[in-house]
């Protein structure tokens, strides 16, 4: 027997109370605990994503959706630009480097990307197996992709039209599966990844096919291309893509999306206002769009923060009141404690400890709950963003919540243990 | 001599002072403190338990004076040296009945007696790992006493153990404190106005209001 295990009897006595001070304090700090994964692992990948693109640009509309589709995949483009104006900016002296995107296809809701390998650079793409694309219609997958579909070099599949799944498929032109990526952690690994002409032929044909176009209106299209000569049709399927820069071509073409690299810091000030008055298309810096976007999401954090607090402050009183009320039950057992040796110290050891107890009860289960709570959400969306998100990462902030659940528990339980420290034995057991 | 209180005084606030009779006792010896309800005799037995200081007067056990002793070391001679048996039984409902016996052991840091021993003198063995809520009144006050001897401890006080008791439960505690204390040749006070007990022990004093 020591203090530990009296404490814990004691705790054990009353489960119902117990239970509820533990499971109210829980509920306050697993909000907290999904508050603090949550923003940590978003604003990580956030700049992860975004780390060596300094604007974007794409055809005119809201810049943040321009931000969301281009740099993380995640909402629909904004329309296309051509690429000829797209290529008089490569040539600007602002500028140090570009890299296009040509969207419009999903496998099984994964994007399909059009690109250069540029791109895989950006991200410091390695490769698990296989190679990058060389020719037309070759594809290299993202490490997730490879995982929940399966699919393994030398294999084909058919992309969909549009960028999110239920669009028809293309039936004419597989894709051709030659690398697949190690894992990155990025949105990468969400994505496949193509040659931009890929993406160009696949659309000259269903364009040239079939005359009904779905009315799936926000799935990008490609233009329709003049109709071309047989004998180039096979040639340029298999002649070398671009590697980087754009690709060549005769005909008008159009692409998504410009990942640009700034050549100095006077770009920040200059570039984004030349583009967006001079020209047809649209800039935007992610820094400054994602931070709008956290700006916006603030308030609904701060809501939720709020509530946890109230959840806390309710369950900082409820095992007050606990501890309180059961301590007028204890008086005699405080007494007895004492006669048989226990010291004042002792029994303010005690009842501090069961506070304590409690609300290290409620910090474990409140941590886990928030974890398990991330993981269930997790598990539901199985694309997207929020399926790149890890339940089971441990923060050190999440000392922090350990550390102020301990708090609440010694600060609840002052005053209960000062009472008890005070109980005088004598008057107590005299009393019938 | 192994108890002695010499000229002890008390004064509870707005009462009037309470003078006790001396009392001296040697190993295994024992005796009753009658009187009057209101004349003092819980408080006398508080006193010799270190639970109040006397304001005149001494009160020495083995030797030590009890008085000289402070905070922490009074409670922890109190716990090694001293066996109290309530009126009630007042266990600790959260535990059970060996728990409670081994709750005196860790707060008075000392070994004390076989517990499995102790319960199995006491009739209790079969009770050993019960709530305390599930015992008669009987088996309770048993455990109490239990728990009072648990330490071994020099002097057993006791305020009117026998008072919710009948007949024959009385008589057993009496018989057991008695047997208990003279084995392990303790002082034994025995606070009563209970005439039964008078039979069993015959030497006592008597408190009387001044
Ligand atoms: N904490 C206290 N404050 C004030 N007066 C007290 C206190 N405790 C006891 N008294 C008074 O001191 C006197 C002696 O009380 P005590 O409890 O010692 O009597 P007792 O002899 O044990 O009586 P009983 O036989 O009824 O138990 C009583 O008049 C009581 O009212
Ligand atoms: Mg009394």
């Amino acid at each position: 027997m020591n203090l530990f295990k009296l404490s814990w009897k004691y705790l054990t006595f009353r489960p119902l109370s117990t239970g509820l001070n533990v499971l109210l304090l829980a509920m306050g700090l697993a909000i907290i605990t999904v508050l603090l994964l949550m923003q940590d692992q978003f604003e990580k990948k956030m700049t992860q994503d975004a780390a060596g693109i300094d604007l974007v640009v794409g055809a005119k509309g809201s810049p943040l959706q321009l931000i969301l589709s281009g740099v993380y995949h995640i909402d629909f483009p904004t329309g296309n630009i051509s690429m000829e104006e797209a290529k008089k900016l490569t040539r600007n002296r602002l500028v140090k480097s570009v890299i296009p995107l040509a969207l419009g296809d999903n496998y099984q809701g994964f994007r399909i990307v059009g690109t250069n390998h540029d791109y895989l650079n950006l991200y410091k793409a390695e490769f698990a197996e296989g190679k990058a694309w060389e020719e037309p219609f070759e594809v290299v997958l993202g490490s997730e992709i490879a995982k929940k579909s399966g699919l393994k070099v030398g294999e084909t599949f058919e992309g969909s039209h549009g960028i999110s799944v239920g669009s028809h498929d293309h039936e004419d032109h597989p894709y051709r599966i030659v690398g697949i990526l190690s894992p990155l952690g990025s949105v990468v690994d969400r994505l496949i990844l193509t040659s931009i002409e890929s993406v160009w032929y696949t659309h000259d044909e269903a364009e040239s096919e079939e005359v009904v176009i779905e009315s799936d209106s926000l799935a990008t299209e490609l233009p329709v291309a003049a109709a071309e000569e047989p004998e180039i049709h096979q040639d340029k399927f298999h002649s070398p893509v671009a590697k980087t820069g754009f690709p060549e071509t005769e005909l008008p073409r159009e692409v998504t999306t410009l990942l640009l690299q700034y050549r100095n810091p006077i770009a920040a000030v200059q570039l984004p206002r030349q583009i967006n008055s001079g020209t047809s298309m649209q800039a935007a810096s992610p820094s400054f769009e994602m931070s709008r976007l956290f700006e916006l999401l603030g308030v609904g954090v701060s809501l939720l923060q709020g509530l946890a607090f109230v959840l806390i402050a309710i369950s900082g009183l409820g095992i007050f009141i606990a501890l309180y009320n059961s301590l007028k039950e204890r008086k005699y057992d405080l007494a007895i404690l004492r006669a048989i040796g226990a010291s004042r110290i002792q029994l303010l050891f005690l009842i501090f400890l069961e506070g304590i107890m409690l609300t290290f009860l409620g910090a474990v289960l409140g941590i886990l709950l928030g974890h398990t709570f991330l993981w269930v959400v997790i598990s539901q969306n199985d694309q997207g963003v929020v399926s790149t998100l890890q339940a089971w990462i441990f923060l050190k902030e999440e000392l922090w919540v350990l550390g102020y659940a301990l708090g609440v528990g010694l600060l609840a339980s002052i005053i209960p243990a000062w009472s008890a420290y005070q109980t005088s034995i004598a008057k107590q057991l005299t009393k019938a | 001599m192994l108890l002695e209180s010499k000229k002890v005084q008390y004064t509870h606030p707005g009462q009037k002072t309470l003078a006790f009779p001396d009392i001296r006792l040697n190993h295994g010896e024992s005796i009753l403190v009658l009187g009057k309800s209101g004349s003092g005799k819980t408080t006398l037995l508080n006193l010799l338990a270190g639970l109040l200081s006397p304001e005149t007067g001494t009160i020495s056990l083995a030797g030590t004076k009890l008085s000289e002793l402070k905070g922490q070391k009074q409670d922890l001679f109190r716990g090694k040296e001293i066996g109290i048996v309530f009126q009630k039984p007042h266990l600790l409902s959260a535990l059970t009945v060996r728990e409670n016996l081994e709750l005196t052991h860790f707060f008075s840091k000392k070994e004390g007696q076989n517990l499995d021993k102790l319960l199995a003198e006491l009739g209790l063995t079969a009770k050993a790992k019960s709530s305390v809520l599930t015992l008669s009144e009987g088996e309770a006050q048993r455990v109490s006493i239990a728990r009072a001897l648990a330490n071994e401890p020099k002097l057993i006080l006791a305020d009117e153990p026998t008072s919710s008791l009948d007949d024959e439960n009385a008589a057993n505690v009496i018989e057991l404190l008695k047997s208990q204390a003279a084995k392990i040749g303790a002082a034994l006070v025995i606070v009563t106005h209970d005439q039964r007990v008078k039979s069993q022990i015959p030497n006592y004093i008597e408190v009387e209001s001044l």
